[in-house]
């Protein structure tokens, strides 16, 4: 059986999955249930400096897709509600009746380093294995000065993490906001100042939608709106490229990454250790179907390396990283095109519209008696997987490659191109 | 019906009847609509749409229930079919659009096409929105002869088209078929007469209830008055059976659906013990299980020839099985049994094919006690109630491909014309063809 014990930003853990800094993580009680359902760690709900804050009530919004509820999830919650004794007290609590398993305290205070001396002591004196550095939420609190609005400029990611390492010895990672244009430089920023690993994404600035009725945004509080955090399985691939970019940046290269972003089954968290991540961290999977997802998890991961040989989580962590390359890179002379296998074919039609009016025209629709048939016209076809994308039946129009081996050539110095590398006598 | 020890009236309770009358396929709320919508693939050129006689546009209208737009999807459905209600209930989904969904091919469970239009049209309905406007006035004015789908889809493209019609109906109610033929469990909740008053919602449509041909009007002089005439007048006279005089316990299945139909208090109708059924249509599969639902202890089903001949569906004789109804078949009607007058058996002949295709019987026969008969042979048009010559074929109205009868003038559509096709949604769709053409030509 696979081993799937990982040391994540330097903090050990019996598996990669933790329950991400979040309402599932807020109190004793969760977290106790999320240890007992198997969960290797915990990122404790985000504390901050007493008086503690105020939450409005109607907290959530949802993005439905053809049935699928909770496709996305946004939320205008601030960090937590409850006083920092009450967190404190809990937090020792549970690290030491679940010794085995990580617990990380999510902090976030105004940006001055009285404060976070002050908190890192507190926090200190609960036996947590670290802290995570709250820059990413993005209502509420980046308004105050605080979350996003300092991962958004990474001159005070830098500072704030000096602080941190400067005051305590625990390991930290720093929680980045994707609301920015380049993520490498908060990553950057957060080595320089000396951070153990990062961890992204933080949630997505976003209004899930507007009562056509009201004309009030959702979630309405009082048919009032503010824009809140998006997550879910929706921002996946914004997790996943974000990662990447930070685990293939010479400058980040060995930084640690927690990753978070849609996170819903261990599938997902293969393909986030794979590009780069130590560990993942979960949230809208389990607000959506409660702690017991791990099990799944665990169970789905072991089996997947035990069929693919892989004996830990190192053995197959970063493979996908060095096949993500910049476009010039790509091999211009590959060539594939589509394939129909017509036994399948259940004559929906579907790769035949989407080919006609949205790509190359390069499926023919033939029309038998009471029934039709679809073909490839290969010189249309740029091979640019769509009507595989729409095929309902799985495995019917596959891409088949044609090109008869030419050699590798990409942009860099292709004839097209104006500032192709040329060589030179 | 009269009363034997045998057959009696009243043999479940009032509760128990109201539940087995009850809705056979209860209408599917919004969560389970938008669920069943979203399994649709909007095919292009879907198969379903050349399966629909009326050729609905099944993928926009459900891809609109997704969006929520429900009133363009009952108007796709409506603007097409304007008794998509009805057709929603009552359709054989099975040999129709949900035949061909291609989901068949992949997960043999096709889309909820009938349920799914069922849907969107009740919810119009219930919020009583008018979806068509009528065009300016022809001056023109249309005779329609028979309430029924036909004879209603047609009057209802006319007067959109902008001419003043009549509908005249020998019954003392609009509707036809889908008020005293169709079983009561298809269409609960007086659910034919509520869409005649959405038909008649347009405008423009007088109706006159009561009236026959032949006995009350003339052709001659309805087409004298009226700028033309339709003819939906169905078929009025059931097949019998030639075996020797009926005895006192063999009824008409298309009769006892009517009275079924119109009973105020289903406790009133009397059913007997046994049942025997001889047909193989939807006519007999829908007496069979009204008998089992009325209380009937054992029902037989008889048909001549095998399953894969009998014109009810697969999923209307499994409905009948699951009903408790046995079906036998390759049996032909040899002789009533008879006991003081009173019906007490018959006695059957197997059947088979010979050689040449030809339905023989074997000599070889089977006698089966029963209390009642009901017979469900199909039927036929009534004679003479026209007086112009008017060209037949088959025993039924010849006519072009847009309904027009061999007279100028006069069209006809439903199950009294020759198309081999007896379906409420066919007599509607003829009803819409004879009305578009009839329009093309009253305006020439």
């Amino acid at each position: 059986m696979a081993d799937l014990s990982c040391t994540i930003a330097g903090i050990p853990s019996p598996n990669p999955f933790w329950v991400a800094s979040a309402p599932p993580s807020d109190k004793y009680y969760n977290v106790e249930r999320a240890f007992k359902a198997g969960w290797g760690g915990v990122v404790w709900k985000t504390l901050g400096i007493d008086p503690p804050i105020v939450n409005v009530t109607s907290r959530y919004g949802s993005v439905e897709l053809n049935g699928q509820k909770m496709m996305g999830l946004n939320n205008n919650e601030l960090i937590s509600d409850r006083p920092l004794d009450v967190n404190l007290a809990e937090i020792k609590q549970i690290k030491e009746e679940w010794p085995d398993r990580a617990v990380v305290v999510s902090l976030m205070v105004p940006c001055n380093q009285k404060d976070w001396e002050y908190i890192l002591r507190k926090v200190e004196g609960t036996g947590a294995d670290g802290v995570e550095l709250n820059f990413g939420c993005p209502h509420g609190m980046s308004e105050r000065g605080m979350g996003a609005s300092v991962g958004q400029v990474p001159e005070y990611v830098e500072m704030v993490t000096r602080w941190v390492k400067e005051n305590s010895n625990l390991p930290c990672i720093v929680k980045l906001t994707p609301n920015i244009t380049d993520i490498r430089y908060p990553a950057r920023a957060a080595k320089t100042g000396g951070a153990d690993g990062v961890s992204l994404i933080n949630t997505i600035s976003s209004i899930v939608s507007v009562n056509l009725d009201s004309m009030s945004p959702e979630p309405s509080i009082e048919g009032k709106g503010t824009h809140g955090g998006y997550c879910g399985p929706a921002v996946k691939p914004i997790a996943l490229n974000m990662t990447s970019e930070i685990a293939r940046d010479p400058e980040t290269l060995d930084l640690p990454i927690s990753s978070i972003g849609g996170i819903s089954n261990w599938k997902d968290a293969a393909e986030f250790i794979s590009m780069g991540a130590e560990g993942v961290q979960v949230c809208t999977a389990i607000m959506h179907h409660g702690f017991r997802i791990v099990e799944d998890m665990i169970e789905g991961l072991s089996y997947w390396m035990d069929e693919k040989g892989y004996q830990n989580i190192e053995d197959f962590r970063g493979l996908a990283k060095k096949n993500v390359v910049d476009w010039q890179y790509l091999n211009l002379n590959y060539n594939i095109k589509a394939r129909i296998n017509q036994e399948l074919c259940v004559e929906c039609g579907l790769c035949f519209i989407s080919c006609e009016d949205a790509s190359h025209q390069a499926i023919k629709m033939k029309k038998h008696d009471g029934s039709r048939s679809f073909e490839v016209i290969d010189q249309e076809c740029v091979g640019c997987n769509l009507c595989m994308l729409v095929c309902p039946v799985e495995n019917c129009i596959t891409m088949e490659r044609v090109d008869s081996g030419k050699e590798y050539q990409n942009w860099t110095n292709h004839p097209n191109n104006p500032m192709a590398v040329t060589e030179t006598a | 019906m009269p009363q034997t020890p045998d057959i009696q009236k009243g043999r479940l309770s009032t509760q128990q009847l109201a539940q087995n009358f009850e809705d056979i396929h209860p209408p599917l709320d919004y969560g389970n609509a938008i669920l069943e919508a979203q399994r649709c693939y909007y095919c292009f050129d879907a198969p379903c749409v050349n399966a629909c006689p009326t050729q609905i546009d099944i993928p926009s209208f459900i891809r609109k229930i997704s969006s929520g737009n429900t009133r363009g999807s009952a108007k796709d459905i409506l603007s097409q079919n304007i008794m998509g209600g009805m057709c929603a209930r009552v359709c054989p989904t099975e040999v129709l659009c949900e035949g061909v969904c291609v989901r068949n091919t992949q997960e043999s469970k096709p889309v909820r096409i009938g349920a799914l239009q069922r849907y969107s049209t009740d919810w119009l309905m219930e919020k009583g929105d008018m979806l068509f406007e009528r065009a300016p006035s022809s001056g023109k004015r249309v005779a329609v002869i028979g309430g029924g789908p036909a004879g209603l889809s047609c009057a209802h493209r006319l007067a959109m088209l902008g001419h003043e019609v009549v509908v005249f109906e020998a019954r003392e109610k609009m509707s036809g078929l889908n008020e005293y033929g169709i079983a009561a469990y298809k269409t609960v909740d007086d659910f034919a007469q509520r869409e005649v008053e959405f038909i008649l919602s347009l405008g423009g449509i007088k109706t006159q209830c009561g009236v026959s041909l032949g006995k009350d009007l003339k052709l001659s002089e309805l087409k004298s008055e009226f700028d033309a005439v339709f003819l939906g007048i169905g078929l009025g006279n059931v097949n019998q059976l030639e075996i020797g005089n009926t005895p006192l316990g063999v009824f008409s299945a298309v009769d006892y659906i009517e009275d079924l139909r119109q009973a105020s208090n289903l406790e009133n109708l009397p059913v007997a013990r046994r049942v025997i059924v001889i047909g193989g249509g939807s006519t007999a599969i829908d007496i069979a299980v009204q008998s089992k639902k009325l209380g009937a202890e054992d029902v037989t089903l008889v048909y001549r020839r095998g399953p894969e001949n009998m014109s009810a569906t697969n999923v209307e004789q499994e409905f009948a099985q699951v009903h408790d109804v046995k079906i036998r078949t390759w049996l032909q009607p040899n002789s009533w049994l008879v006991e003081n007058g009173q019906l007490s058996g018959i006695r059957f002949e197997y059947t088979e094919l010979n050689s040449s295709g030809k339905l023989m019987g074997k000599d070889e026969f089977l006698e089966l006690e029963t209390d009642s008969a009901f017979l469900a042979l199909g039927q036929k048009m009534m004679h003479k109630i026209f007086e112009l010559e008017l060209e037949m074929n088959s025993g039924k109205l010849a006519v072009d491909e847009n309904g027009a009868t061999s007279q100028s003038g006069i069209w006809a559509g439903g199950d009294c014309i020759t198309a081999g096709k007896d379906l409420t949604v066919h007599a509607v769709e003829q009803g819409k063809q004879a009305a578009i053409a009839m329009d093309q030509w009253l305006r020439n």
